[in-house]
């Protein structure tokens, strides 16, 4: 009997889908994957679903609702490893910026019908709810990252995913630096790598989509932030898009909610 | 009593996490529900006092395939804020970034998503078995709607260069030029896959809908135009909530979408294209009659056409963008806020997509509204269903479960789109406890 292929599953948690769409996006490798492996649930791609367990499980999106929770232990259980992909897995995502506000905020907000709806006061990363094999950060993840991680899954290697920031990048890519040049604030001496340093490419300054780099100096990064005319208020602002939730996002971020009730 | 029930617990093949419930008893359709049970994330409610500049990096994280769409209704409802209209070769530019995603949405769609179902398999991997030349034509198609993405954007998802006012770099000519062989391979790859599509069998369906769609000038909308309908309908954006309303049902964490007036109505390809048919080139006009659509389509199954003819519409006019582009001085033309509320609408892939912006003179948003093309559709799928199952009642289970599901993915519905919204009930981590709106 022929050696059966691994098992890929792709599941979703709350996200806006970009990350899994990813993987179609590799239309250069997409047939050659499909023949290495076995797509055993990929909803967004397939209505062919097999029985777990999966060798491995990628993981979209944040949890946000008690169904989630749950549901995510259930793919722990039946995936011999698994990844978590983008901001929303691995920080709890844009949706995350809930768990600053007084949940009462947003319910106090006319709504026909509260009763409907069911959520948790937080959107919280998988790695909250259960072991996590891997992390691969972005919003979106880098599509070339994306496969280094599943091919190194599949013959059981480490996946070749830098811990370093964006500034690392913008050098190696050959990039004037924005700050410097144009005194354009930018995240990336806190960023992780990942995205190619598109931002400063593109002629502005980082805005964090891959989260915190292993070794961020978050007050270091304040101050040029500040020496560039930025106020307390936007750097918070800044620091709370897409990784909000991310510790030394989050713990910078809230240094300066005193700037912020003065503003 | 025969009881008869069509359930599909999780929907395949769209973006984002449904569900559908039917009903029949004694041969009538007594119930149709399509679900949608993707968990919200309320995006109007944390744009509430961010900066009015922020707003297109923050809501193209809504959806990850259409996010131009809207970073495209956010910087022209806030340009609409302040007084500004961005025009000449940035608006050609944000034109042909607009080409790119219709391409890279509908390609998707057509091979990937919807072929399948006229094809009779599962998805596009076990297609591919049999079709393989077929799938490498759409992934080429698709790559190359990316790459005017990637070349203007940055990266095919949530492309990194938009900015309320313009961008933050332009391309050279020379860059835009180097897609130009590809794009011709692309525009004649579009119209085989006319007519290609032309050839697939359809089901015997129409509707009388309300279509409802942009309908500019003088060119096929994407950016801008009136809003218009084929009952009478037409208004600028600032109009649109007082003539559409949206309602919050039971079993859906999307808003469903009326108008005040009339009730369901269908936004989309077959409401663009009927509705602008004199306004697409002449070429593509002639590809579309040839295809046998005629000057109006209301048959959703045949979307999959329509959709052709639009991708087929994208890279002509991505085409003759990019053969005119001349690199402006500027990348951006600048903006300052004001206390002020500006609404728009463009046309996204799956249609009409609304944004509504009050801001602060110091730029902070105070109240985001956005309507997405998924929620103002969804009363017309469940209606289409209603009349898809009346009509099938003799297939077996197995059959009209599948041709439901069809009837769904007619409209590529983006359930991430349609789930963005404002309004939630709490559980509390552990404690169960339930906060109510007063
Ligand atoms: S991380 Fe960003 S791109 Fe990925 S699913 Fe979440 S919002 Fe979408």
């Amino acid at each position: 009997m022929a050696k059966s292929k691994p098992k890929l599953a792709v599941w979703k948690f709350a996200s806006c889908d970009g990350c899994q769409l990813s993987i179609l996006d590799l239309e250069d490798e997409l047939l050659a994957l499909t023949g290495e492996v076995e797509i055993a649930q990929f909803l967004e791609a397939t209505r062919a679903v097999s029985e777990g367990p999966y060798d491995l499980s990628l993981v979209e999106g944040s949890i946000t609702t008690a169904h989630d929770a749950e549901r995510i232990k259930m793919v722990r259980q039946q995936s011999k490893m698994l990844v978590t992909i983008g901001a929303c897995a691995t920080s709890g995502g844009i949706q995350a910026l809930r768990n600053f506000r007084d949940i009462n905020d947003f319910v106090a907000a006319v709504y026909a019908r509260p009763d409907y709806i069911d959520t948790l006061a937080t959107s919280t990363p998988i790695a909250e709810h259960v072991a996590v094999d891997f992390e691969l950060r972005g919003c979106p993840v880098n599509k070339h990252q994306l496969l280094e991680v599943v091919t190194a899954f599949l013959f059981g290697r480490k996946p070749m995913v830098a811990g370093h920031s964006v500034c690392m990048e913008c050098k190696m890519r050959g990039n004037v630096c924005v700050t410097v040049a144009h005194g354009t604030p930018c995240l990336g001496p806190v960023t992780q790598a990942g995205c190619g340093a598109i931002c400063p490419a593109y002629d502005r300054g980082c805005y964090g989509c891959y989260g915190p780099q292993d070794t961020p100096a978050m007050p270091a990064m304040s101050k040029v932030l500040e020496a560039h005319e930025m106020k307390g208020r936007d750097i918070q602002r800044i620091l709370r898009t897409f990784n909000a939730h991310a510790a030394p996002f989050r713990e910078e971020s809230q240094r300066h909610d005193a700037a912020d009730d003065q503003g | 009593m025969t009881r008869r029930t069509i359930k599909v617990d999780q929907l395949a093949r769209v973006e984002g996490e449904g569900a559908l419930h039917a009903q029949v008893i004694d041969g009538k359709v007594e119930h149709v529900e399509l679900n949608i049970f993707e968990p919200p994330r309320f995006f109007e409610a944390f744009l509430q006092g961010r900066d009015f500049r922020e707003a297109p990096d923050i809501t193209a994280r809504i959806c990850g395939i259409c996010p131009v769409a809207y970073q495209m209704s956010s910087v022209h409802a806030m340009e609409a804020a302040c007084g500004v209209t961005v025009g000449g070769a940035l608006r050609d530019l944000r034109r042909l970034l607009y080409c790119g995603e219709w391409i890279e949405s509908h390609v998707l769609h057509i091979y990937m998503l919807h072929a399948p179902d006229f094809l009779g398999y599962e998805g596009a991997v076990d297609m591919a078995r049999d079709h393989a030349a077929l799938l490498q034509r759409g992934l080429r198609m698709k790559k190359a709607g990316n790459a005017i993405i990637t070349v203007i954007g940055g990266r095919e998802v949530h492309p990194v260069n938009v900015r309320v006012g313009g961008f933050y770099r332009l391309p050279e000519r020379r860059e835009l030029t180097a897609l130009h062989d590809e794009l011709n391979w692309g525009r004649d790859a579009a119209l085989e896959t006319v007519q290609w599509a032309a050839g697939l069998p359809f089901p015997d369906f129409e509707r009388d809908y309300e279509l409802v769609a942009l309908r500019p000038a003088d060119e096929y909308p994407l950016n801008e135009g009136r809003i218009v309908s084929n009952k009478g309908i037409d208004t600028d954006a600032a109009g649109f909530e007082d003539i559409f309303e949206e309602i919050h049902v039971a079993h859906s964490t999307a808003l469903h979408g009326n108008t005040k007036a009339r009730g369901a109505y269908l936004v989309g390809p077959l409401a663009r294209y009927s509705l602008n048919f004199d306004r697409l080139p002449e070429s593509v006009q002639a590809a579309a009659m040839e295809a046998g659509l005629g000057r109006e389509c209301r048959n959703p199954f045949k979307s999959i056409v329509v959709r052709a003819v639009e991708v087929l519409f994208a890279f002509d006019e991505a085409l003759r963008i990019i053969d005119r582009y001349e690199r402006p001085a500027e990348p951006s033309v600048p903006v300052e806020p004001r206390a002020a509320s500006g609404q728009w609408a463009t046309e996204a892939p799956r249609g009409l997509l609304y944004h509504r912006y009050d801001i602060a003179a110091d730029g902070s948003i105070r109240v985001a509204k956005i309507v997405p093309p998924t929620s103002q559709n969804q009363p017309s799928v469940e209606e289409d269903l209603r009349d898809v199952i009346a009509a099938n009642l003799a297939l077996d289970d197995d059959a009209l479960r599948g041709r439901c599901e069809q009837t769904i993915r007619n409209y590529d519905p983006c359930i991430s789109c349609a789930t963005h919204f404002l309004k939630l009930n709490v559980r509390r981590e552990g404690g169960g406890e339930t906060c109510d709106a007063s």
